[in-house]
């Protein structure tokens, strides 16, 4: 059921994605590995700030916000909605 | 048992950010510790003495880090310490990982790097009841076995596993426990082969394989620039030559670190760690459906940060008054036993008792914020205002947690600079350093108070002096926005951190705790910034009291020979005095530079003695006008000798000093300058000197363009 890959930026809220691969030689990306963002670890975004940034996103039952900037380092594989 | 040839342990703590480690220092060390910074660097150094079994240890506390991968001054820190590379510093015998039980498998990416490193691991599964509570069951036995390294489960806040901990260090420490680690595919090996042989050819000293794991996995590793990597030569190519050889084997070298540990310790885990079947909409959901609404999130938000602020004036207005009164009442009750001696006299009251209560009377302002600072934290809602306020602040290179920081400045920059330490990106913190400042703190307010009350409300009204009040509180923040921007755009310079903020569950507050932080807090800015608010005020004073010829005294008495009231002519003695004081002539010769901002020599010897402290330009003023030093912004005769005073010579001779323009040149100097020795101390306290000194200077600067400008553009437009 894959989807066109798109950034982790562009996941709606609420919808669970797959992630693919983070963009090389991007700060955030060492950090979202450590974090256990790995390809293939499943995210949701759970909400945008009430200013438009940053997101808050879920994924290995941990709560994390990020800017639009670095989740857009992310590619994601939406998951077909509910 | 002691040993005979016991040196004292040393005894490393890491862990994630929020994992309770801090919380379990305090445990362990009790009030035994020293703090300090790191030479070079803004990172918090943390000693305490432990006892372990008796034994003497000393405990280290590093800064809480997510990886290893040495992108943050805190991570380099800790890895440096770890490797042995910290001036200094001995490796550790033995490593203590804080692991939050709820995310156990992340937090074990953390202690499989340390364990790389070669070094004895125990694990302490922190706030395990917690875990318990969410659903997620761990099987410490099992775990350690699988592990290879002693899992101790604690709840730090009770002090439980806190014995059992002592013990499973011994143990660590005695029988060199290592943890298990990941299987490295062969790639890896000869990656890292090839680059011993590289670095080898270089003159770097032989690594341990953990080493240069750090160094192929890591996109530019601080272990090879403190192994002795020549700084001239180019890392790049030996590098690629060598993450080519894991592409070559399929593995790609950026996640390639990531992806073999979380597959290593998802099988470690798999048996010891048991999930909750579904996860129910927990409590904390509940609470953030509410506080990170885009309406009622954002009102709660302003709701809460005026609540900070109006205790920070509130609570702490009262209790700084009352510290004001207290050393009022020493200096007095001290003053009659000096009295033989002038000089002692003057320097014990007003330099030494004057300047301890000028450090003591901060206190009220930093404990009250630092609670509420503490509740926000522990509680977990400072994430959700940061998430809230990013977006405002994150474009001019400061982030959503520089807003409780330069909110707390509006009362005082002290508490506010301190709190900045909330922020992990060093460059949004030192940003926030720096501008916070500017904002228009209590302090300014007297100076606003006495220029309104004196040249404004009288011609005005008081509709267009409250207004002005306002602009001038509105000034530093307006300038702030621009001044942070220029300075990650010309200063700074480096390229913007990622801004990644775990948003923790809430957890209900430990008064315990914040108490605690409360007292060590207060310590740290008594020992560290007092020192230098109090040294300040005594060089002050003598600039201000020297030199004392007799004769000036003998001169003005003569003078006033016909006046019958004793303290007219002591109020004029001192003022004869402060006139040809060193600050008083250094005011004088510098007063040309503040000539086109329509500041006389008065104004600007006011404006030199208000470096130290910008609200003793009241008390000198009222000095150099022989009212005596015992007057307030509101108070009558010095509006009214301010307003009678009139220039003597030059092209203005007859002319009163202070018009509107004049008064509102000063209070825009005031507004921007950087006159408060104590904001100084502390910014080189949490940034460095340098700092400190670039912030002084700009705002200098920034002060006096404003003061000229407003006074040009007025005397033009308002005549």
């Amino acid at each position: 059921m894959s989807e066109a890959v798109i950034s982790l930026a562009a996941l709606p809220p609420g919808q669970r994605g797959r992630v693919q691969s983070g963009e090389d030689g991007h700060p955030a990306v060492p950090r979202l590995l450590a974090l256990g963002l790995l390809p293939g670890t499943e995210i949701t975004v759970v909400r945008v700030a009430p200013l438009g940034d940053p997101i808050e996103v879920e994924f290995r039952g941990m709560r994390l916000s990020l800017r639009k900037a670095d989740a857009a380092a992310v590619r994601v594989e939406p998951f077909a909605a509910r | 048992m002691s040993r005979p040839d016991s040196r004292p342990l040393r005894i490393a703590l890491v862990g994630n950010p929020n994992t309770g480690k801090t919380t379990l220092f305090n445990r362990l060390t009790g009030s035994h510790q020293k703090i300090g910074n790191y030479p070079g660097v803004t990172v918090e150094k943390k000693y305490g003495a432990w006892h372990p079994g008796g034994r003497a240890a000393t405990l280290v506390d590093l800064p809480g880090a997510y990886s290893l991968a040495a992108s943050s001054p805190d991570e380099r820190v800790a890895l440096d310490f770890l490797t042995g590379h910290l001036a200094g510093e001995a490796r550790p015998d033995a490593v203590i990982c804080v692991v939050d039980a709820s995310n156990i498998v992340r937090n074990l990416f953390l202690a499989s790097q340390v364990a790389d490193l070669g070094l004895p691991l125990v694990i302490a599964l922190n706030m395990s009841d917690a875990a318990e509570r969410a659903g997620i069951h761990i099987d410490a036995a099992l775990l350690a076995r699988h592990l290879g390294v002693p899992v101790v489960r604690t709840v730090a806040t009770r002090g439980e596993g806190s014995g059992a901990l002592e013990k499973a260090v011994l143990r660590a420490v005695d029988g060199r426990l290592l943890m298990a680690q990941v299987r490295w595919p062969e790639a890896v090996e000869r990656a890292v082969h090839y680059l011993a042989a590289g670095l080898e050819k270089e003159g770097v000293a032989p690594l341990e394989p953990g080493e240069l794991r750090r160094i192929l996995f890591d996109h530019r590793s601080a272990v090879l620039e403190r192994a002795g990597w020549p700084p001239e030569a180019d890392p790049q190519p030996l590098l690629s030559a060598a993450r080519d050889i894991l592409s070559a084997a399929g593995l790609q070298p950026v996640p390639a670190e990531a992806l073999l540990r979380y597959e290593h310790l998802g099988h470690v885990t798999a048996d010891a760690v048991r999930f909750p079947e579904k996860r129910h909409r927990t409590r904390t959901e509940r609470i953030d459906a509410v506080l990170t609404h885009r309406v009622w999130g954002l009102l709660i938000f302003a709701l809460l940060m005026f609540l900070v602020f109006q205790s920070i004036y509130a609570w702490a207005g009262p209790v700084m008054e009352l510290i004001e009164v207290a050393v009022a009442a020493v200096q007095e009750r001290v003053a009659p036993w000096l009295a033989a001696w002038p000089a002692v006299q003057s320097l014990v009251v007003d330099g030494l008792v004057g300047g301890v209560g000028g450090v003591l009377v901060f206190l009220p302002q930093i404990l009250v914020l630092f609670f509420f600072i503490a509740l926000l934290e522990d509680t977990g809602y400072m994430a959700r205002g940061a998430f809230l306020m990013d977006k405002m602040f994150g474009w001019c290179g400061l982030n959503g947690k520089s807003f409780v920081p330069m909110l707390s400045s509006y009362a005082c920059a002290v508490p506010g600079i301190l709190a900045a330490r909330t922020i992990e990106d060093p460059r949004a913190r030192l940003t926030t350093v720096l501008v916070s400042p500017l904002m228009s703190c209590s302090a300014r307010l007297p100076v606003y108070t006495l220029m309104i009350g004196a040249f404004i409300e009288p011609s005005h009204g008081a509709v267009v002096a409250g207004a002005v009040l306002f602009a001038a509180h509105l000034l530093g923040l307006v300038v702030a926005v621009p001044v942070a921007w220029s300075l990650n755009k010309f200063v700074l310079r480096t390229r913007t951190q990622p801004f990644l903020l775990e948003m923790p569950p809430y957890r209900r507050p430990r008064l315990r705790d914040i108490l605690w932080r409360l007292w060590e807090r207060a310590r740290e800015f008594l020992v560290r910034a007092g020192t230098v608010i109090l040294a300040m005020t005594v060089i002050i004073w003598a600039l201000v009291y020297f030199p004392r010829p007799p004769e000036v005294r003998e001169r003005t008495v003569a003078a006033l020979s016909a006046s019958n009231d004793p303290s007219a002519v002591e109020h004029a003695v001192e003022a004869a005095y402060l006139e040809q004081s060193f600050l008083a002539r250094a005011g004088r010769a510098v007063q040309p530079v503040f000539a086109p901002a329509g500041f006389d020599w008065k104004i600007t010897v006011g404006v030199l003695a208000s470096f130290p402290a910008r609200e003793v330009i009241i008390a000198t003023l009222g000095t150099i006008y022989g009212i005596g030093r015992e007057v307030d912004a509101g108070s009558g005769d010095l509006r009214t000798a301010l307003g009678r005073d009139l220039w003597t010579h030059g092209h203005r001779a007859g002319k009163p000093v202070f018009t509107v323009p004049v008064a509102l040149a000063v209070m825009v100097f005031f507004a921007l300058c950087l006159q408060c020795g104590a904001t100084v101390a502390v910014m080189a306290k949490e940034a460095n000197w340098g700092w400190a000194m670039f912030g002084f200077v700009y705002m200098t600067l920034l002060a006096w363009l404003g003061a000229v400008l407003t006074y040009q553009l007025g005397t033009r437009w308002l005549g």
